[in-house]
């Protein structure tokens, strides 16, 4: 018997223990019929070879462990950067509980968001009923100042039509006449949770500043972008604004939000862009879009408004801080200040003391496209090269401009560029091409098991490593962070490889 | 142990009535018949005779607006029947998310080579563009299926989970499906689960039992199955029916099973092989450990191919207990005898668990809201500790759930059916249990209410909690969970009114 109460047996120790070893074998001789392990073999080491490389490329319909999620996620996370903001998706309930699972598991925290509960007879008559019954309850159970609606791919192929739903809803007095309630038409089978983001956030201005007169002044509006890092960036990006002097303002900051205190008391709200600031946000010299991909329709609606307008795609590393800096700096007039520069040399410092390590490291880099784009850059400044960079949301315009940028460095030259691919592609690019890391999410801990690379987790989702996204990887603070988040596993896989007694521990150095 | 206690009824239905105030009108009418209080039943504590009523609506549509907990027919049925069925490839049938956010979410362990021979922890999607809304996905689900039979040949079969386009756009699905079965002699089923369908979990996971009828049980898609004929049948030939294998429950189960001299043909469906589903009409009785997902095939097998079916709890040894001697007595005095064996040999190891933990736990109450079985099947787990349960409630069970869970829950325990967001907030608040387990996206609130807290679909990362080995499991977990210390800072010390209260040191 090998549980006891002495030293319980988690499932790992336990399962492996003789009783559970022979009863799993005899299990899978006598009554799985299974493909005998020699078959098994071969076909894992051909799914690791040229051809089932180019087999697996040639798909075209199928997708296998995509890096990317549908849009109504994307305009959650939107929404939930705005104060006391819930977010109402309508249509089938199902994806808001998949929803609020998955931000909660990346982020340890809360998620709260409402479904219209839309249901059979819903798809055959139309969810009208289900907006007017389902904002009166959202209104009076969790009293927000605002409620922001988008839709599940049902109430999108059937066509429910949210303007006049919302308006209809008023009429029946479920919400009061000037109760803010901007919505989205969010397909999940239209781009993904970054299009979401975007029209979230265009749904969210065009809702206070249509019809309005823009008074142009001085205040540079930013939007951060779908970002699981966003706590901790967005006050690192607050720091570094305050520090400069700069009048700005954050349009959808979920940094509090998803960072809510444990003493005594739940707060279903915390923080975000105060609703009275939206408005006058349309008054702003500028909007300045931290992550292209993410608002492209949000900075052509705030073009069109008078707006100037900048985008940037992640501002991870050293020339993507400085760039946004000095564009912040141009549109502000404000200097920026020596105490920022002495972070820079900082950072500088520390790549110079450490470049050793990280010259000539090869890495494959997914995730979102602006995050690929900030992550291979950065990875180019170390010394590192950036084989294989992959989006499985990036478009044919993403895949130009990665081009761009790996022709900008030498150490660009050998990268190759994957839009549209998915994870299970990745594993056989990594299994014919090789590099010496991955950086991603959570999911390619599949790829590591698989192929042995270890994997850096930089990027949403991280379920299975916690509080990473307090801390920020943005500017220069951040590119320090993400700097050592990288030698640790250096070092870490070093140690590794010379760890044992006698045989590799004359590398084992206490020194590096 | 059979615990001796009583809830405060009339407290309970105040609180009732206090959460209610805050609806409209119209809709404080509707959820108050979801709520309840069990009552005290003249024949409290006969044999077979439930100790008290928990009369509540259930299995009807959620309210719009009011953060209900539920999912989706397509989680019942990808999520929960089919997905760990390890062989077979299961295709998230429409837009990306659905797969997305239910990949590796479940913990049904399994053995085999992930990509090679076995699939669960992937994410297979036909991925939905605007152009397969508009002009239909057949074609699209054929290429799918060519491509994953041309790249994953150890593949046994394949299911196409249906999200919620499908049925809207009249995509013909079983077509597609008999046509692939019939060129790559795979079984591949069809399941209509799209999300919109009925109004929880439930309509998937019954869906997905009529879909193991259809295209696995009557091969509607004709192809070639698992050669079964070598096959040699025992009298102890059983299958576990509605075991999921979270954290290796399943296994922790198993082990018990073959130790009282039965054979376990087949496993449903954690770890499952898609023989082990083929072969289970071959068995002599169908054991049924979640009866909400999977009483419908039981009760199918037993009409057609006269397999009988019996529920059992493998929760905590008093469950455990009585359930081997119920399975035992089923096949006669032989394994009854192991079962006393089994029995008696575990005994030490109960004792010692309940030794070690029972003090550190007695008296500590526990609120509960959960999905199939769970709301009632561990409360005597917890009961086994000292524990008592102050309330509990379900995602979609229906009316033959509630009446299961008079057998279970004491006089005066809160009942709530599809418990919006809003209520079991109050209800935890104004209860404060000393435990609260229900899943993901209410731990963290709790938790910042200062209450301890376990997931209870996913055994919070831990498990297994059935069987002898994963009872010790369950009692070091609630152990560890009220006893940290981190409840006891929640307050700056500045602000402190009260002593923190007193915990018991970790050992």
């Amino acid at each position: 018997m090998p549980q006891s109460a002495e030293k319980v047996l988690d499932h790992a120790p336990l399962f492996r223990e003789p009783e559970y070893t022979d009863m799993l074998a005899r299990k899978k001789t006598e009554f799985e019929c299974m493909p005998a392990d020699a078959k098994v073999q071969e076909i894992s080491d051909w799914t690791k070879s040229w051809e089932y490389r180019e087999k697996n490329l040639a798909r075209n319909a199928l997708v296998v462990n995509p890096a990317k999620a549908c849009q109504p996620l994307g305009a959650v996370f939107a929404a939930a950067g705005f104060e006391k903001t819930m977010s109402f998706v309508h249509g089938s309930q199902g994806c808001v509980a998949y929803y609020r699972s998955h931000l909660s598991r990346h982020f340890k925290e809360p998620s709260s968001a409402v479904s219209s509960s839309m249901t059979e007879d819903a798809a055959v008559f139309g969810g009208l009923n289900n907006m007017i019954d389902g904002l009166a309850n959202t209104y009076s159970l969790y009293q927000p100042k605002m409620i922001a609606v988008s839709t599940t791919c049902m109430a999108e192929v059937i066509g429910d039509d949210l303007h006049s739903f919302i308006e209809n809803s008023r009429k029946k007095n479920s919400i009061p006449e000037d109760f803010s309630v901007p919505f989205a038409h969010t397909p999940a089978f239209v781009g993904s949770h970054v299009d979401g983001y975007d029209n979230m956030m265009k749904g969210i201005l065009e809702s206070f500043w249509k019809g309005k007169t823009r008074a142009p002044g001085a205040q540079i509006n930013i939007i951060p972008g779908f970002d699981g890092f966003v706590v901790g960036n967005n006050r690192e990006l607050k720091r570094i604004l305050e520090l400069m002097g700069v009048d700005y303002k954050i349009l959808s900051d979920a940094a509090d939000q998803y960072d809510t205190p444990a003493d005594g008391e739940f707060r279903m709200y915390d923080g975000g862009t105060r609703i009275e600031d939206i408005e006058p946000a349309l008054n702003a010299k500028a909007t300045i879009s931290l992550q292209q991909w993410c608002t492209r329709k949000t900075l052509d609606y705030c073009q069109e408004s008078g707006q100037d307008t900048a985008s940037f795609h992640y501002p991870l590393g050293v020339g993507a801080t400085d760039e946004l800096l000095m564009k912040i700096s141009e549109l502000s007039g404000k200097e920026i200040p020596a105490e920022i520069e002495k972070e820079r040399g900082r950072l500088i410092d520390a790549m110079a003391d450490s470049q050793a390590h990280l010259h000539g490291k090869k890495y494959a880099i997914y995730g979102d496209p602006d995050f690929v784009y900030a992550m291979a850059r950065f990875v180019m400044e170390t010394g590192g090269e950036p084989t294989h960079c992959l989006a499985t949301n990036g478009t044919a315009k993403w895949d130009e401009q990665m081009k761009e940028l790996l022709a900008s460095s030498p150490f660009g030259a050998k990268a190759q560029v994957w839009a549209g691919k998915d994870l299970w592609h990745l594993r056989s690019l990594l299994a014919t091409e090789p590099t010496d890391f991955i950086i991603g999410s959570s999911y390619a801990k599949y790829l590591e098991r698989d192929l042995g690379i270890p994997l850096i987790r930089l990027t949403f989702p991280i379920f299975d490593r916690h509080h990473h996204h307090r801390f920020p990887v943005w500017g220069y603070q951040g590119g320090l962070r993400v700097l050592t988040t990288l030698l640790d596993k250096v070092f870490d896989v070093l140690d590794r490889e010379t760890i044992n007694p006698g045989v590799t521990d004359f590398s084992y150095d206490l020194t590096r | 142990m059979s615990l001796d206690y009583k809830n405060d009824g009339a407290r309970m239905e105040e609180l009732i009535t206090e959460v209610l105030t805050a609806y409209p009108e119209k809709f404080s009418k509707r959820r108050k018949k979801h709520l309840n209080v069990a009552k005290g039943t003249e024949e409290m504590g006969d044999e077979g005779r439930p100790l008290t009523e928990c009369d509540v609506k259930s299995n009807i549509k959620s309210v719009p607006g009011v953060m209900t907990i539920r999912g989706c027919a397509y989680a019942g049925s990808k999520g929960v029947v089919w997905g760990p069925i390890k062989d077979m490839v299961h295709i998230s049938h429409g837009p990306v998310g659905c797969g997305q956010y239910s990949w590796s979410q479940r913990r049904n362990y399994y053995i085999g080579k992930t990509g090679i021979d076995t699939f669960v922890t992937m994410q297979f999607t036909s991925d939905f563009q605007e152009r397969d809304i508009v002009f239909g996905g057949d074609k699209k689900l054929e290429k799918v299926i060519d491509e994953i039979n041309g790249l994953f040949p150890l593949a046994r079969g394949i299911s196409i989970q249906s999200e919620c386009p499908i049925g809207l756009i009249g995509d013909d699905i079983e077509a597609v499906s008999k046509k692939k079965a019939k060129e790559s002699g795979k079984t591949i089923v069809p399941v209509r689960c799209e999300g919109f369908r009925g109004v929880s979990q439930s309509l998937g996971h019954h869906l997905a039992n009529d879909a193991v009828r259809d295209w696995v049980f009557d091969n509607k898609g004709a192809a070639t199955q698992t050669d079964l004929s070598g096959f040699v049948a025992s009298p102890y030939d059983v299958n576990v029916i509605g075991d999921y294998n979270i954290g290796g429950d399943a296994w922790a189960s198993r082990i018990l099973l073959e130790e009282i001299g039965l054979r376990v043909v087949g496993n449903w469906s954690g770890d499952a092989t898609l023989a082990e589903i083929e072969r289970a009409p071959k068995a002599k009785l169908n054991l049924i450990h979640c009866y909400r997902s999977m009483n419908y095939i039981c009760r199918h097998m037993e009409e057609k191919y006269g397999v009988a079916w019996m529920e059992y709890n493998f929760f905590g040894p008093s469950q455990i207990e009585a359930s081997l001697r119920k399975i035992a007595k089923h096949f006669g005095p032989a394994i009854e005898e192991k079962a006393e064996t089994v029995i008696a040999k575990y005994k030490p190891l109960v004792d010692a668990v309940k030794a070690k933990y029972a003090p550190r736990l007695t008296g500590k109450k526990v609120m509960l809201y959960v999905g199939g079985l769970r709301p009632r099947h561990v409360i005597t787990a917890y009961e086994d500790l000292g524990m008592e349960i102050v309330g509990t409630g379900y995602e979609f069970a229906h009316g033959d759930d509630y009446q299961r869970t008079g057998h279970y829950v004491k006089e005066g325990t809160l009942i709530y059916d599809d418990v919006t967001g809003y209520e079991l907030e109050k209800f935890i608040e104004k209860i404060r249990p000393d435990l609260v387990g229900s899943g993901i996206k209410e731990k963290y609130p709790v938790q910042k209410m200062g209450i301890p807290f376990r997931q209870m679909h996913s055994w919070d990362y831990s498990g297994p909690y059935h069987g002898y080995d994963g009872f010790a499991i369950f009692a070091r977990d609630m152990d560890l969970a009220i006893n940290n210390p981190v409840w006891g800072l929640m307050k700056a010390p500045w602000k402190k009114s009260e002593p923190a209260p007193t915990l018991a040191a970790a050992e």
